[in-house]
């Protein structure tokens, strides 16, 4: 079993799902009581990473992350360091991987509040932050949660795209799929069971918890 | 303070076109027909429905003119309003929604008493009863001190005997209002009980006779039952 590319995983999933809560739900709320000109294009392409294929999307960040990339040339000015092959890199990658599977159903649980909770905060004196935290947030969390869970499982079976932005770097961008299918590569099949098996229990609790979560809400 | 607004706004069928005032220590009662048009005037008032032409002015301020293209946002016109159906924070219990947005503690647990939901306190909106959840609404409006009060048929949803009985508490509160008082209603009973001023408005136009025909037409073609006539009788008293 190979428990550093567990690890790295866990990490990966981790940050990324951490980060894109924080990033999508003001998006998701955005989306969700805006109307603007454009929308539906520029809805799409958040969405968009669910219908391209791991390695197109893989391609593109390499093209960017690279020393000449638009983001690997600025990360590089900024940190000295380069993008590609690093967990920086691989997290990137697998923010934007996830972003759909964090946006859609945020915005969906925004969408399902009732409005006059809004306008009566509103009335109430409070300003669209407040509203935000003290009014929106308490009453959509079974429905961040969701969002949450679905990230991290995403961001936790990334193959394709961690394998093309990161390589298979042992201790910094080899993650568990990746430890998988290369032990298997090998004939290894013991350690990739073992690898293997660690997921089922992760992602069955987690599923049966966002179950629950939709049920509640 | 006195609330003075000219109004027109185009809606689905019609267009609203109302001018009213009302000044501090007074309850201005609009009564109609549903679907005309008095709900979308109370979130004019509000701030939450932007008039298409018209002024709304409230003591020196000008919350709305559209011939400046000013508008107050909500939260900034110093309102209470309660809904029409509950509108309370399900994440918050009664004590938490009546403080929401309270500016002294002391006023919330002196209106919980007044209205009489101390004792539920500790619990959430969804555990009480429709009566106590609208007493709740309207300590949640009082307790942020508010400059008028805005109430969208706030006992409609309930029924007959808690609906009486929330009317007189809201007769006795008004006494100690210094602030002036919008209400919304269709119930006929209610706007003469209450109100010191009353509005009739059909398709967005006052219509002063309508309470006389609404009256003597009685509350549908069909035949009126007794019960409705005996209505008829106290109210022409």
């Amino acid at each position: 079993m190979d428990s550093m590319a567990l690890f790295i995983t866990l990490k990966l999933a981790l940050v990324t799902t951490v980060i894109l809560v924080v990033l999508g739900a003001p998006l998701a709320y955005f989306l969700a009581y805006n109307r603007f000109f454009g929308k539906p294009i520029i809805e799409a392409l958040l969405y968009l990473p669910i219908a391209l294929p791991p390695t197109v999307i893989g391609f593109y960040l390499v093209v960017a992350m690279g020393p000449r990339g638009f983001i690997g040339s600025l990360w590089k000015t900024f940190t000295g360091a380069s993008l590609l092959f690093s967990f920086a890199g691989i997290t990137m990658a697998a923010i934007l991987y996830s972003l759909p599977f964090a946006v859609q159903p945020m915005k969906a649980t925004f969408q399902k509040l009732d409005g006059r909770l809004v306008e009566n905060a509103a009335v109430l004196g409070l300003s669209p932050l407040s509203i935000f935290f003290r009014v929106v947030l308490p009453n959509s969390r079974s429905g961040i949660i969701a969002a949450a869970i679905l990230v991290f499982l995403h961001s936790m079976g990334a193959f394709g795209v961690i394998l093309m932005v990161g390589g298979s770097i042992p201790g910094i961008t080899k993650v568990a799929s990746i430890a998988i299918y290369e032990a298997v590569e090998m004939m290894d099949y013991r350690a990739a069971g073992l690898t293997a098996l660690c997921f089922i229990p992760i992602s069955y609790l987690f599923l049966l918890l966002v179950n629950k979560l939709n049920e509640d809400g | 303070m006195i609330i003075d607004a000219s109004i027109r706004k185009k809606l689905n069928f019609f267009e609203l076109a109302i001018d009213f005032s009302c000044p501090d220590n007074e309850m201005l009662v609009f009564i109609g027909p549903s679907g005309g048009g008095k709900t979308t005037l109370i979130r004019m008032l509000a701030g939450l429905e932007r008039p298409d032409e018209g002024r709304i002015t409230f003591g020196e301020e000008v919350w709305f003119d559209s011939k400046t293209n000013k508008i107050i946002p909500p939260r900034k016109r110093g309102i209470g309003y309660v809904f029409q159906d509950y509108a309370l924070f399900p994440h918050l219990t009664i004590y938490e929604n009546a403080a929401f947005a309270a500016a002294e503690e002391k006023e919330v647990d002196r209106l919980l008493e007044l209205f009489q939901i101390a004792h539920l306190r500790d619990r959430k909106p969804h555990l009480v009863s429709g009566g106590e959840r609208q007493r709740c609404a309207i300590c949640q409006a009082l307790a942020r001190n508010p400059r008028l009060l805005l109430l969208d048929e706030p006992f409609s949803a309930l029924d007959a005997v808690t609906r009486r009985e929330l009317r007189e508490e809201l007769k006795d509160l008004k006494k100690e209002l210094s602030f002036p008082v919008i209400y919304v209603t269709h119930d006929i009973n209610e706007a003469l009980y209450l109100g010191d001023d009353i509005i009739p408005v059909v398709e967005g136009r006052e219509d002063r006779e309508w309470m006389q025909r609404a009256i003597s037409r009685g509350p549908s073609k069909r035949k009126p039952t007794r019960a409705a006539r005996k209505q008829k009788l106290a109210l022409a008293y």
